[in-house]
């Protein structure tokens, strides 16, 4: 085989949400990135919503900001739509959401890839891993030809052995109308990879001049957009609408008659699918007594016409879709311009990642993204930076990037996928994070911006401004506990004016604050002399005061936590000969190989008394003191 | 470290022992535990290592005296862990023991794990490496011996309103994060006094109720009703006297149940028993013999679970075979005795007349082979899910903190509810809440709760 004459770090393998975080994080660590994809013009395509961010995914986006990440950035140049969720719920739980133009995003991402000078881009179907006593040396091409780096990134979303499905059309392709690799997956199964198969889809585009948007409620995006990256001074892209809509009992009946001729209940699909993102044969199935089901109308960008149609994903064959989707009040006349379809592909069993994302078997080889098992493209590009970075300081000789579950959703993630695994495509939510009232997105810089400081992602200038909010939030805090405010007809009459209850004593303001009726801003008012403060800290200083006893007790729980983190088990450490372990929970932890005493505790099926048992071990052999 | 950090606590005695009492309380808190709770007549300014104190236990609630009490410090690394132990001793029965811990795990220490001063001592150095497997069967042991009684049916109807409990606290999590997961959706809105009614008036006071069974401790009522059987002088009577003995039993004789025989409670590797004693029958001799098996069938329908005593001194007789004949074969267990004196009773022959009935060999004038049949008996208890109508509620300590501690987390839930508190901050109280559960119950999967969202509400795109 012959190689291209230069010799890369690291090599990325698919330019999806993953691989474009993966191959920037690298590339501005200073390692040397070839990038390759089946297409150039495919680079950060949107193929299924064309949306960003939503409940916990927002973190995870504001997360990558944090450490210096790409995704917020383009977000913020492409977004069309800002929404914060969750704005009446509570702090931890609210999110950012944006709809974008899924061209521009597409460009902008492109942009920022070409302009990394560390990193070539080149379009290559990449076929088969060159492996050297388990370890990485290199890539080989479609055409045979081949690219040689000690490290390589796989970031191939639905494209290894993709399999689009529209009725019992079965259409061999990565997404739909994109060549799929049939090469790669093998080379991974005789490198001893376990592969399993996942199902997803995607739901019609529609035409906007064929719709008519009287029969739908217009939803508006926020007045006061926030943007979604710290470094975004300005939103400049002109805002629009999304529109609500509902199925009705017709549109389920056509479902219903035709439901054997869907690949999904005529057998064609044997890939495990999401139960959070059904597509409408299911819910027709399984949710039979509703007669209804909302729909979304997302546009896809300001220069086309095409309308995203969430809630009409479905499997069925062209001539059960069209009256299936001309069946919904307003979409009469509608012309569908692209089909709905599912899509089968195949994963790799993350159970044989380290937590780098780093492979058990293959060293140098690293995974990211729907190759994992997950879904959604802040998932992915979230694995895409903190494999980047792995990977990148693997090459470097630096000790590995790794955070806990009490410091990121990246890592809740991350820590799940290689610790349980998964059984259906892994889609981030906030009740998966224990320590949710830490992990929000007000406070996802004060978390890790020092983090991608330190990693050199991001700079000293602005890592020194965040420490100094970071020091103007505490000082408020302090603050606001130590003035007290003395009841007066105008401090009373303020507070009964806000639905709140007068007060009787002299009270410190942070008493006040915790009322929950009540916020910062009033707060501001009744303590008069106070100067107005920068937005953030004012959000910021509010949620560390309001719920200061939860959070609180959130992080006693982290000290018992991180304390098995703590104690580590060396990789070599071997379960065979470990007394009073059952040979079932033998078996896990030697195939799982956890890095600490916490992440074994974490794996199903493991038992206090095993976690002893270890511990045990662990001091017989001397690795715990 | 995490065993370096927390103080541990634990009733060191057996559980319904007799006699004394002690509470051992390990960790760099002790000494501090001790000086919350413990006063003595003259103030002590510094505790020595090995020096008894005599003092009272106070509930630093109440501030009132529990019992009076000796009590022990032994500094580190002079101890059975190497850390700071304390030791109460106390001549007290359960009861009060327990509430003693209870005051000491308010003071600050945590419930110990089976087998967990044993492993502190082995992780402090205190105890040799070449024991670390010996130390493995303990922990294992213990702790299975404490799963499968939690998981008996003796417990079971504790087990059934903790389950109960921890489903609806799962069912209203699970509509909480569907409305946070999931705001775009309509069917995931939630109404707050819905939900705080449903806390009230469903999951606290059940949750309750369970507490209140606590204090009524109807266990000490029920227990496995057991019947020692066997002819005269066979060593019934000793049998019985050891077991009262041996596991410094709280000795209640029940009389009235029936005018023939006695109950005695005592436990049995922490399960509750009822020995039912013949001891009134026996006195009167003769009239035994014109009842004969008659007699032993109405007590053997009365029990749970019989032990046929044999004596291996002697031959077997017609009454040994006949009552043999009138057992449950379910539910005995063969008790060989006076193994002390010499054998005239070969294994062949006891094999071929008894053939798979579980023995057990004992000698109840020495004591030998008690371990065995309490295990044994354990075991049976266990292994045959032997019916105890009617199921009694049995929380125990242990339980008792999860289930108040889990009644405050609710209690504030709902109070957080209706005060307009963000849902997230509910559903960390209502997730503490669960957390408590689990500890009775044992199981913590995480998936539960998106499970149940995924199968109750239609989500997505």
């Amino acid at each position: 085989m012959s190689y291209y004459p230069k010799k890369y770090d690291i090599i990325v393998v698919g330019a999806g949400h993953a691989g474009c975080e993966a191959a920037l994080a690298a590339a501005r660590m200073g390692c040397s990135v070839l990038m390759m994809t089946i297409d150039l013009d495919g680079i950060a395509r949107m193929p299924c919503s064309p949306s960003i961010g939503g409940v916990a995914k927002g973190q995870l986006v504001k997360e990558i900001d944090a450490l210096g990440g790409e995704m917020a950035k383009v977000t913020d140049k492409t977004a069309i739509q800002y929404r914060l969720l969750n704005t009446k719920k509570g702090p931890a739980v609210q999110s950012s959401r944006t709809q974008n133009d899924k061209i521009r995003y597409h460009i902008a991402m492109k942009e920022a890839l070409e302009k990394e000078p560390n990193l070539d881009i080149k379009q290559a179907m990449v076929e088969k891993l060159v492996v050297e006593n388990n370890h990485l040396v290199g890539i080989e091409d479609q055409t045979g030809f081949g690219y040689q780096a000690p490290a390589v990134i796989l970031s191939t979303g639905t494209f290894l052995s993709g399999l689009v499905h529209i009725g019992f059309t079965s259409i061999r392709a990565g997404r739909a109308g994109e060549f799929a690799s049939y090469g790669l997956p093998e080379s991974l199964r005789s490198l001893g990879f376990n592969l399993g198969r996942m199902k997803t889809g995607t739901p019609p585009r529609l035409k906007k001049s064929t719709i008519d948007f009287t029969r739908f409620a217009k939803q508006e995006g926020d007045e006061n957009p926030r943007p979604f990256s710290l470094f975004t001074k300005e939103i400049k892209m002109p805002q629009i609408p999304c529109y609500i809509g509902y199925t009705n009992k017709k549109s389920h009946q056509i479902v219903r008659d035709n439901l054997e001729r869907s690949a999904l209940y005529g057998g064609k699909i044997t890939g495990v699918p999401a139960r959070y993102c059904p597509s409408m044969e299911d819910k027709i199935v399984r949710f039979s007594e509703r007669d209804k089901h909302q729909i979304i109308l997302e546009p896809e960008g300001i220069d086309t016409e095409e309308i995203y149609a969430s809630g009409l994903g479905n499997s069925l064959p062209m001539d059960v879709q069209i009256p299936f989707v001309r069946s919904v009040e307003g979409l009469e006349e509608v012309e569908m311009m692209r089909p709905a379809y599912a899509i089968e592909y195949d994963y790799v069993d993350p159970l044989q990642l380290f937590p780098t994302l780093e492979t058990k078997p293959i060293k140098g080889l690293y995974m990211a993204g729907q190759i994992n098992g997950t879904s959604g493209y802040e998932e992915a590009a979230a694995q895409g930076i903190w494999a980047g970075i792995n990977a990148a300081l693997k090459i470097q000789k630096r000790p590995p990037f790794l955070l806990d579950r009490s410091e990121a959703y990246m890592a809740v993630m991350v820590d799940d996928l290689v610790t349980r695994g998964t059984e259906e495509p892994y889609r981030m939510f906030t009740s998966r994070a224990e320590y949710r009232l830490l992990l929000r997105e007000d406070n996802a810089e004060q978390r890790l911006m020092e983090k991608g400081n330190e990693l050199g992602l991001i700079d000293d200038e602005t890592a020194k401004e965040m420490k100094k909010r970071q020091k103007k939030i505490s000082a408020e805090c302090h603050r606001i506990k130590n003035t007290v405010i003395t009841p007066s007809k105008e401090v009373n009459d303020y507070l009964i004016k806000a639905g709140s209850a007068p007060i009787k004593n002299a009270t410190p303001l942070d008493q006040i604050l915790k009322r929950p009726e009540l916020s910062y801003q009033d707060i501001s008012t009744l303590d008069g002399h106070h100067k107005k403060k920068d937005e953030r800290i004012a959000r910021h200083v509010e949620i560390e005061v309001k719920y200061e006893g939860y959070i609180q007790r959130q992080l006693r729980e982290v000290e018992k936590f991180k304390s098995l983190e703590k104690i580590k088990i060396p990789p070599e450490f071997d379960y065979t000969g470990v007394h009073g372990l059952s040979n079932e929970l033998r078996e896990k932890l030697s195939t799982i190989k956890p890095i600490s005493l916490g992440q074994a505790s974490r794996i199903p099926g493991i038992t206090p008394a095993a976690i002893s048992i270890i511990m045990i071990y662990l001091k017989k052999t001397g690795s715990l003191l | 470290m995490d065993y370096k950090e927390e103080t541990i606590a634990a009733i060191a005695t057996p559980i319904g022992a007799g006699g004394i009492g002690i509470i051992r309380v390990s960790g760099h808190n002790a000494e501090t535990i001790a000086r919350k709770i413990f006063r003595s007549k003259r103030p002590i300014k510094s505790f020595d290592s090995f020096r008894l104190y005599l003092g009272h236990i106070i509930d630093p609630k109440s501030n009132l005296p529990v019992d009076e009490v000796l009590l022990s410090i032994m500094h580190a690394p002079f101890s059975y862990t190497r850390e700071d132990v304390v030791e109460v001793n106390s001549h007290s029965g359960y009861t009060i023991l327990s509430s003693m811990l209870q005051i000491i795990l308010r003071a600050g220490a945590r419930l110990a794990k089976p087998g967990e001063f044993t492993l502190r001592a082995f992780l402090n150095g205190r105890i040799d490496l070449t024991q670390a497997e010996a130390i493995i069967d303990l922990i294992n042991a213990k702790g299975d011996m404490s799963v499968r009684l939690a998981a008996s049916q003796l417990v079971g109807g504790l087990r059934t309103r903790t389950e109960d409990i921890r489903h609806a606290i799962i069912e209203i999590l699970a509509r909480i994060e569907a409305s946070m997961d999931f705001p775009d959706e309509e069917s995931t809105m939630i109404t707050r006094s819905h939900i705080a009614d449903h806390i009230n008036k469903e999951i606290l006071t059940s949750v309750e109720e369970v507490i209140a069974a606590y204090a009524q401790r109807k266990i000490w009522h029920e227990g496995v009703a057991v019947v020692i059987a066997g002819r005269v002088n066979v060593g019934k009577s000793s049998i019985l006297n050891r077991f009262l003995q041996e596991e410094r039993a709280i000795v209640t004789p029940i009389p009235g149940t029936t005018r023939d025989i006695l109950e005695y409670m005592v436990t049995i590797e922490g399960i509750p028993v009822k020995l039912l004693d013949t001891a009134g029958i026996r006195k009167v001799k003769g009239k035994i013999e014109k009842k004969g098996v008659d007699l032993t069938k109405t007590q053997l329908t009365a029990a749970d679970l019989t032990l046929l005593v044999i004596d291996r001194s002697r031959s077997l007789s017609q009454y040994d075979l006949n009552l043999l004949r009138e057992v449950n074969k379910n539910n005995t267990i063969v008790v060989i005795n006076k193994i002390d004196l010499p054998a005239k009773l070969s294994e062949e022959k006891i094999g071929s007349t008894f053939e798979h009935l579980p023995k057990v060999k004992i000698s109840a004038l020495t004591g030998e082979g008690f371990k065995e049949l309490n295990r044994a008996i354990f075991d049976k208890v266990m292994d045959k899910k032997i019916d105890v109508p009617p199921t009694p509620i049995v929380p125990n300590l242990r339980h008792k903190i999860a289930l108040s501690e889990a009644a405050a987390f609710l209690e504030k839930a709902s109070v957080n509810l209706v005060n307009g508190f963000p849902l997230e901050i509910v559903a960390a109280d209502l997730s503490w809440a669960k957390d408590a559960i689990d500890e009775i119950t044992g199981n913590k999967t995480s998936e539960e709760i998106l499970n149940n969202i995924f199968s109750r509400f239609c989500l997505g795109k």
